[in-house]
């Protein structure tokens, strides 16, 4: 049955690989001489205001908005690191690893907080917890879920209602699915049990944070797990079908992060984009202006931009980490 | 007059370059150990961490059904944090077959069970230091051996070193400039005695010969007792000889008066008008002889009491004035006049007596250069300086002898005629440069020699 979905989502996906985009969209007034190129995983819809309020003060610039998966997005950049000049991804992971592993061209002169960038190459400008977003519709009359336990608890006490209605990434594909489900797995062992009720309720598994939401709003899924806070609550049209929650005990925060390819085309014009998306989402008032959540200053994230977001990434850790995954999620 | 001798280096000089370029050598060498030992030290801090890293990974690794299962810790890579973000690398090889990580990382090849090696090489463009360790796993019917390395740039150990090299440079630099403060006022405190002992010499009188009593150092002793010899010898030898010339002037007065006094009656009973005559020259003769024995004796008298002035406040114009009294006889023996011109009382600190003797030998040698029908000008001036000038129309001084005619015994080309020691202005400039001034010759434009006394 998941392998149907799985099968019927990758019809629907568009092959990356073949450099056709989830999303493109080229930014312009139609004068500019450069074109940046910016490969993101984030939803254009996000980054549209920030892209437009840069090129309002660079006129001269045109910027080609590139939008794919994190995973997708990492190995097409590690492939053609030349063709892009901006990266921008919420797998912290990847992202280090990518900095880490020279494809980033260091600014030595953008102010932003030490913990928020590493090496003056990878600079994270968002804080984003993953939430648990539920269907209120499939959640009338129960007790709304306050954290992990209290899903896992709900879930079992009602194994007919939630049967092939959990949503959740399939970790083999989203690199940011399988960076929530490595440091949920990290910070508590109530992850395991999580997914072994979502792999007994036959829980469906999604490459994108989007589909997800699509159908929890449509109402084909009741719980989606581990997605993005900011996503769902972008989707203001549906506000009163889905509520946001953000497990209480431990939730995972992750910061998006940008790096200037040390190949780029245009350093200077790319360095300034930079500082533009430092500048406005380490200030939380002028963050508040634009649909992308600001960088949390008051709180020191949990996890930090170190070499340790390195770990999951290892080929062997990956192989046990998604074999004991598998085991509980597919029943 | 005064030779100084040959001069070879400095002692201040080499005292100072020996002390600053030993402080130097040493402050170089601290910053040479220093900085290698915290090289050294951070270096071990580094490795520590890597081989920990190391350590970590290999005790995580496991044989599950012939694979090898490695579910290394979180901390691994935490633990290799910096606070320069450094990179870091790693690879993971069984058996000399590449498992994860970084392919292209050099693989040193540790031996089992010895602990980690490190080493350094460039990966990925950054120098790196390398830890590796292996671990021998033993499953079923299998024996493998599993090798770790793990790699980090240098970074941060960089700059923990240059913020250690920029310290210990500038310990080193304090260090340095504290030998050269220190140099400087060694050699100072070093030479003191010696200037010391150099300004007491230098400010002693003329004819101070007495020893040096104040205390030296028991390295200048030897020099300070050879000096007193020395002086002490001297100073023997040129009493002994004033003693000697005072007593030959004393013994030769006497004898001379007498035969003077036999002479003059003499020259009563003489008719003869040319035995007269040599009577008359005798008698001149024997003049002229006590006349130098008694500048001797005056001379030698000054040159005691030059030692030690008995300095009083006089009135040079009351003094001058006296001396033009008690000469005015003898200046009408020769039909010259003497004119003072002294304004109000001129008060100096002097020794009477030696002031007046110079005074009336200068007068004295006016009036005997002096032409007959001529007149003596004597001023007294107070500013700039108190100052006696005694004038007269004679024939003045030779130029050419101007220098050497207050020189003990010389005598001007142009005085053969006039009786004279040639004593006159050696005691008259010798008695000035006792009081601190001096005397000066010249010839006045109209003629006549000018002879100016000042204090």
């Amino acid at each position: 049955m998941r392998y149907i979905f799985i099968l019927i989502f990758s019809l629907f996906s568009p092959p990356v690989l073949g450099q056709g985009w989830e999303d493109q969209r080229l930014f312009s007034n139609g004068t500019s001489s450069q074109t940046l190129r910016i490969l993101s995983n984030t939803d254009t819809r996000f980054f549209a205001p920030i892209i437009e309020s840069f090129l309002a003060t660079q006129p001269s610039l045109s910027i080609d908005y590139l939008v794919t998966g994190s995973a997708d997005l990492y190995d097409i950049f590690r492939t053609s690191p030349a063709e892009f000049d901006v990266v921008i991804s919420s797998a912290m992971d990847l992202q280090f690893k990518l900095a880490n592993d020279g494809y980033a061209l260091p600014l030595n002169d953008i102010v932003h907080p030490n913990w928020a960038q590493w090496r003056k190459s990878l600079f994270a400008f968002s804080t984003e917890p993953a939430a648990i977003v539920i269907n209120r519709n499939a959640f009338k009359g129960i007790l709304t879920p306050k954290s992990r336990q209290d899903l896992i608890e709900a879930l079992r006490a009602r194994p007919e209602t939630f049967k092939d209605k959990i949503g959740t990434y399939d970790v083999r594909q989203s690199g940011l699915g399988y960076f929530f489900a490595t440091q949920d797995a990290r910070s508590s062992e109530t992850y395991w049990r999580l997914t072994e009720v979502f792999g007994s309720l036959n829980a469906r598994l999604y490459c994108c944070s989007g589909d997800m939401i699509d159908d929890l709003i449509s109402g084909r899924i009741a719980v989606a797990y581990n997605v993005l806070g900011s996503y769902a609550l972008g989707r203001t049209d549906a506000q009163s079908e889905i509520k946001v929650i953000l497990p209480s005990n431990f939730p995972t925060t992750m910061m998006r992060s940008a790096l200037v390819s040390r190949e780029t085309r245009f350093p200077t014009a790319a360095r300034a984009f930079i500082q533009h998306i430092t500048d406005i989402q380490a200030d939380g008032e002028k963050a508040a202006a634009f649909p992308l959540p600001p960088l949390d200053q008051t709180a020191k994230p949990l996890i930090s931009l170190g070499p340790e977001l390195m770990t999951y990434l290892d080929i062997l850790k990956r192989r046990t980490f998604i074999q004991e995954w598998e085991s509980a999620i597919i029943q | 007059m005064i030779e100084v001798g040959q001069i070879s280096g400095s002692l201040r000089k080499r005292l100072i370059i020996t002390l600053i370029g030993g402080g130097a050598v040493l402050a170089v060498l601290i910053y040479l150990i220093v900085r290698t030992y915290a090289t050294q030290i951070a270096q071990q801090g580094q490795d520590s961490i890597l081989g920990a890293s190391v350590t970590s990974i290999l005790d995580a690794a496991n044989l599950r059904k012939g694979d090898i299962e490695i579910d290394f810790p979180y901390a691994s890579f935490s633990m290799l944090k910096t606070a320069s973000d450094d990179r870091i690398f790693y690879a993971i090889y069984q058996d000399d077959k590449f498992l994860s990580g970084y392919e292209r990382l050099a693989k040193m090849n540790p031996k089992t069970g010895t602990g980690s090696t490190f080493g350094n090489t460039i990966f990925k463009g950054a120098n790196v230091r390398l830890a590796s360790a292996s671990r021998t796993l033993v499953g079923e019917g299998l024996r493998t051996e599993l090798s770790i390395t793990v790699a980090q740039t240098r970074d941060s150990l960089n700059g923990t070193l240059n913020r250690i090299g920029q310290n210990v440079a500038l310990f080193g630099a304090g260090f340095f400039l504290l030998v050269i403060i220190l140099a400087f006022w060694a050699t100072s405190a070093a030479i003191a005695p010696l200037a010391r002992l150099t300004s007491s010499i230098t400010r002693r009188g003329p004819h101070d010969l007495s020893p040096v009593i104040s205390p030296v150092p028991r390295e200048m002793a030897p020099l300070v007792f050879s000096l007193n010899k020395l002086m002490g010898r001297l100073d023997q030898s040129l009493t002994r000889s004033e003693d000697f010339i005072a007593e030959a002037a004393h013994r030769v007065r006497t004898p001379l008066a007498t035969v003077r006094s036999y002479a003059e009656a003499m020259l009563q009973r003489v008719e003869k008008e040319e035995n007269r005559r040599a009577m008359r020259s005798m008698i001149r003769a024997v003049d002229e002889s006590s006349r130098a024995a008694g500048q001797l004796l005056d001379h030698a008298m000054i040159t005691f009491r030059v030692d030690n002035l008995d300095r009083r406040t006089v009135n040079l114009s009351e003094l001058v004035t006296d001396l033009v009294i008690r000469l005015t006889p003898i200046a009408e023996m020769r039909d010259v006049q003497i004119k003072l011109e002294a304004g109000e009382a001129i008060q100096v600190s002097a020794d009477v007596i030696l002031i007046q003797n110079a005074i009336r030998n200068l007068i004295d040698n006016a009036l005997k250069y002096a032409p007959q029908e001529s007149v003596v000008d004597i001023v007294i001036v107070a500013n700039p300086r108190p100052e006696i000038s005694i004038k007269d129309e004679g024939t003045g001084f030779p130029n050419e002898e101007m220098h050497i005619l207050a020189n003990r015994f010389e005598r001007g080309s142009n005085s053969e005629s006039i009786t004279g020691s040639g004593l006159g202005l050696t005691i008259a400039q010798d008695v000035a440069e006792a009081h601190g001034g001096r005397l000066s010759l010249s010839n006045q434009v109209k003629g006549g020699a000018c002879v100016t006394f000042s204090f």
